[in-house]
């Protein structure tokens, strides 16, 4: 990761390069490592050209929904009638994740770079990035490097602009955060209308993360080939990732591996497992919003969009959350549908009243107070929460229940039974 | 003109039904007869699609989809009673009801509530959400006439969007996240403006509530009337309500080429006259210097007398409220009768408040709503050379202006609802007591030349009989043809 500690050396170093290297922040420093030679490569080429390297190249979206790249970008009018943007989703707030913050932080280029890039790619005129609100350091940082870039022309007739967010998670959902950028309350549309049809300004938009827009200037530099060969299980996930881990491990932080890079190994050798004297129970592999692994389904999975789906979760933004076996999995669970409750924009009924009320129970279950009825309540509201609204907030509340229930079913029950000490839930 | 896009067929519960391009599910429902429940979702607003109560199924899409936001497509078939769809429906309604006080007894929705009737037609009986308290927020004062009742709000936005969209001028809002959240208001704002109580109509649920109507009557009390707006020349489509014969509320009726879905606030309180108790209730006769009630036979029969006995000038000084019907009675009987027949009537003039989301629709500045239809007839504006005409004239008849600054040499005849104090028309040789507009069946062509028909709803007091009854008997009296229609 190279920062706080050295690479581990079973990572794959490419956008955690610099990270650490103070001087990789500045324009002159960036520079020197080679920095914006992909972009002035880039500028060069005709935007369908550089569409089809990133193609190529099977990068997919690192945001969570691994979305191919290079497709997206193809869903911009081919015609251009209007203005066309392109907004970079760094309101990096899944929790668990902590990787786009640590791009920014080190490497502000490297994502100005890539964002230029793509903008070239789609056509597009503006571009903004829209910026966590709790996010102080990396703003400040990004906007040093912004106005660094900005005096030195880099970026030709490519206008870029920092939006700060306010502190709302759901505005890290790409319509939700195009709401926010036009001044709008932060809620989630409906689509269709796609962003490419009608994005920010109801107008042509692509919306990429940070992490996506980070890995395209070394595509262009190193080739479509080199980065498609970065691949250690299925060929549909390629490159490098970012896995931010956290919880009860002994060196919580970002690594970067290659997809499709055992679990097991990144829990154990690289965040050197479990702290002393206890052993790992479960693990959440792609920020909260997946269902939860227990420890035989983690040590058993390939960390890429497809392995971690035959375990039945989801890679998601790469946020591991590893709980060791003094956690309490119903309090932990609790405290993950609490922050959905709290972030629901309130505008779909089941998210609203589902995700309130799924605390409820939970926090009833660990005062003591809990009714046998209610681990099949819990199921049968997480069913009502999922697919049915505009965004996926509820589905993300329902999915660590459903999971959780379904794994540490015990642990409910011990409740239920009276056989755990209550938990005054504050 | 191009030549209309041909329409598209599709299947709603097995009825097929063939529609323009880019109807909306939740409205082809409405051709194959099929409501799909639903709370944001109003034809007058933007589409919200966030209550989610309108989910169907249809067939080849991977989930359940909003009937509200999907457009049709050639060969959709949808179904709004398949398990799934129904389940979703009741699970929304299970979670607007966590919240939700069941205090219908004392809401002024209960009875025409939208959450009463879906749970009621496919909601559940019991509760899931035992034991945990409910949502409580205070009530506030949000304007003249609109109250939020908070505790029963379920955050449709219906109300927002109106006041965003359609009214322009956006102080409503949903404040806080999360079942935390709640309709505010700008803090500095009130909502007053002039279409504001529009969102008490909206509401699909007794959270927005007038003040004027707050615990008048219950819904089943009422008995409801297509009428139409008195308070200008708009012409907007209205309902009268009436509990035990009184006009207790007045609401839209929706007409989508005069007033869509909506009525200002000025309409909207434009009813208590009609329930005046100080109306005149028989046909009264000047004897003695003093006016006698009498029936209408003597009445009748005094007039005619009048009219039979004089020639010359005959002036009609009328209200732009009374019907076309009414005013083309009264100018067959002076013309036909052999007068040299002039007419005229006076506007009551106020501000323009302009419904600025909606094209041509407007609180009038003219507030009359038929004086259209009395121009169509004859009767002409300057009232000034009327009133000066009457002076001279053998017979001066007032059609419901108690107010009328007439003098006159000759006979005055008045047909109204009411008698001013001190009022000329306390001078006149008959007064005939008519039906006012809630009493009456009736035509008003509005400012666009628009013909419409209102119909009554209440029995007018005493003897009072329409105008244009009254008028048509005298001319049947006369023996003038087409007298009555």
């Amino acid at each position: 990761m190279g920062y706080p500690h050295k690479p581990h050396p079973k990572e794959t170093v490419v956008l955690s390069q610099y990270f650490g290297d103070a001087d990789a922040r500045t324009y002159k420093g960036w520079v020197k490592r080679g920095g914006y030679e992909a972009l002035a490569q880039a500028l060069k080429m005709d935007p369908p050209a550089v569409t089809d390297v990133v193609k190529e190249s099977g990068l997919r979206g690192r945001g969570g929904a691994g979305f191919p790249t290079g497709l997206k970008w193809t869903f911009m009018p081919k015609e251009k009638k209007k203005p066309h943007y392109l907004c970079v989703n760094a309101d990096e707030s899944e929790p668990g994740t902590f990787k786009d913050r640590e791009i920014m932080r080190w490497t502000p280029h490297g994502l100005l770079e890539g964002a230029a890039i793509a903008a070239h790619a789609i056509r597009a005129e503006v571009v903004y990035i829209y910026i966590r609100g709790e996010f102080t350091e990396p703003w400040t940082i990004m906007e040093q490097a912004l106005a660094e870039a900005d005096a030195a022309g880099v970026f030709g007739s490519i206008k870029i602009y920092l939006h700060r967010g306010a502190g709302a998670y759901i505005c890290g959902e790409e319509t939700a955060l195009m709401n926010s950028i036009e001044g709008k309350r932060g809620n989630p549309r409906i689509k269709p209308p796609f962003p490419a049809a009608a994005g920010v300004f109801g107008l042509p938009t692509t919306i990429n993360n940070v992490e996506t827009l980070a890995a395209v200037p070394h595509i262009l530099k190193r080739g479509a080939a080199w980065y498609k060969g970065l691949c250690l299980s299925n060929p549909k996930s390629t490159g490098t990732k970012l896995f931010s881990v956290c919880g009860n491990v002994q060196r919580p932080g970002n690594y970067e591996v290659t997809l499709g890079f055992p679990l097991k190994d990144l829990l154990n050798d690289m965040a050197g497992g479990a702290p002393a004297g206890r052993t790992i129970k479960a693990c959440i592999p792609g920020g909260s919003s997946v269902p939860i692994l227990t420890r035989e389904e983690a040590e058993d999975t390939l960390l890429d969009y497809e392995g971690v789906v035959a375990k039945g979760s989801m890679l998601g933004s790469g946020g591991v959350i590893v709980f060791d076996d003094t956690a309490d999995m119903v309090y932990q669970i609790m405290r993950l549908t609490r922050f959905y409750a709290h972030e629901s924009c309130a505008q779909c009924t089941q998210c609203r009243e589902g995700t309130a009320w799924t605390t409820k129970i939970l926090e009833r279950i660990l005062a003591g107070q809990g009714k046998t009825k209610d681990l099949d309540l819990l199921l049968d509201l997480s069913e009502n929460m999922t697919g049915k609204t505009i965004c996926v907030l509820s589905d993300s509340c329902a999915a660590p229940v459903v999971s959780g229930i379904k794994k540490f079913r015990g642990e409910f029950e011990a409740y239920l039974a009276g056989k755990r000490q209550p938990v005054m839930v504050a | 003109m191009t030549a209309p896009a041909p329409l598209i067929n599709l299947t709603i519960d097995g009825v097929p039904v063939a529609v323009p391009p880019g109807t909306l599910v939740i409205e082809a429902a409405k051709q194959a007869g099929v409501l799909v429940p639903h709370y944001c979702y109003h034809p007058g607003l933007p589409v919200a699609g966030v209550c989610r109560m309108c989910l169907v199924e249809i067939e080849k899409a991977p989930k359940l989809q909003i009937a509200c936001a999907t457009t049709v497509t050639e060969g959709m078939v949808v179904k709004t009673q398949t398990a799934p769809a129904k389940d979703a429906r009741q699970s929304v309604l299970e979670f607007l009801l966590i919240n939700h006080p069941l205090d219908c007894p004392i809401c002024d929705q209960a009875g025409e509530c939208e959450l009463q009737d879906f749970v009621f037609q496919e909601g559940q009986a019991g509760t899931r959400y035992a034991e945990f308290a409910k949502r409580f927020n205070p009530v506030e004062d949000f304007g003249p006439d609109v109250l939020y009742v908070p505790n029963r709000c379920i955050l449709c936005t219906r109300c927002v969007r109106f006041m965003d969209d359609v009214a322009k001028e956006p102080v409503l809002n949903v404040s806080e996240r999360g079942d935390r959240a709640f309709i505010g208001i700008h803090p500095e704002a009130r909502l007053d403006h002039p279409w504001a109580g529009n969102v008490v109509d909206l509401c699909p649920v007794g959270s927005l509530l007038s003040k004027d109507f707050l615990h008048k009557a219950r819904a089943w009390e009422l008995d409801k009337t297509a009428s139409i707006c008195t308070g200008c020349s708009q012409g907007c489509n209205i309902t009268l309500d009436t509990r035990d014969e009184v006009v207790v509320r007045v609401r839209p009726r929706p007409n989508l080429d005069v007033n869509r879905y909506f009525i200002c606030d000025h309409g909207r309180a434009h009813y208590k006259w009609m329930n005046r108790g100080d109306r005149i209730e028989a046909p009264l006769i000047r004897r003695d210097g003093e006016l006698k009630a009498v029936d209408w036979d003597e009445a009748l029969a005094k007039v005619q007398t009048i009219l039979r006995g004089a020639s010359g000038k005959a002036v009609a000084l009328v209200s732009p409220g009374a019907s076309s019907e009414a005013l083309a009675a009264a100018k067959r009987l002076l013309s036909g009768a052999g007068f040299s027949w002039t007419g005229a009537f006076q506007i009551v003039m106020g501000e323009d408040a302009p419904l600025a989301g909606v094209p041509n629709l407007a609180l009038r500045a003219e507030r009359a709503p038929n004086a259209k239809g009395a121009e169509n007839l004859g009767y002409t504006r300057d009232y000034a050379q009327a009133l000066e005409a009457a002076k001279t004239a053998a017979v001066v008849l007032v059609l419901d202006e108690p107010d009328c600054a007439v003098e006159t040499n000759g006979a005055l005849v008045y047909l109204g609802t009411v008698l001013g104090n001190d009022a000329a028309c306390r001078k006149a040789d008959v007064v005939l007591p008519i039906a006012n507009v809630a009493e009456e069946e009736g035509t008003f062509t509005n400012r666009d030349g628009k013909d419409q028909r209102y119909y009554q709803a209440k029995p007018a007091p005493g003897m009072a009989q329409p105008a244009a009854w009254v008028l048509g008997e005298l001319a049947t009296a006369l023996g003038l043809a087409e007298a009555t229609r």
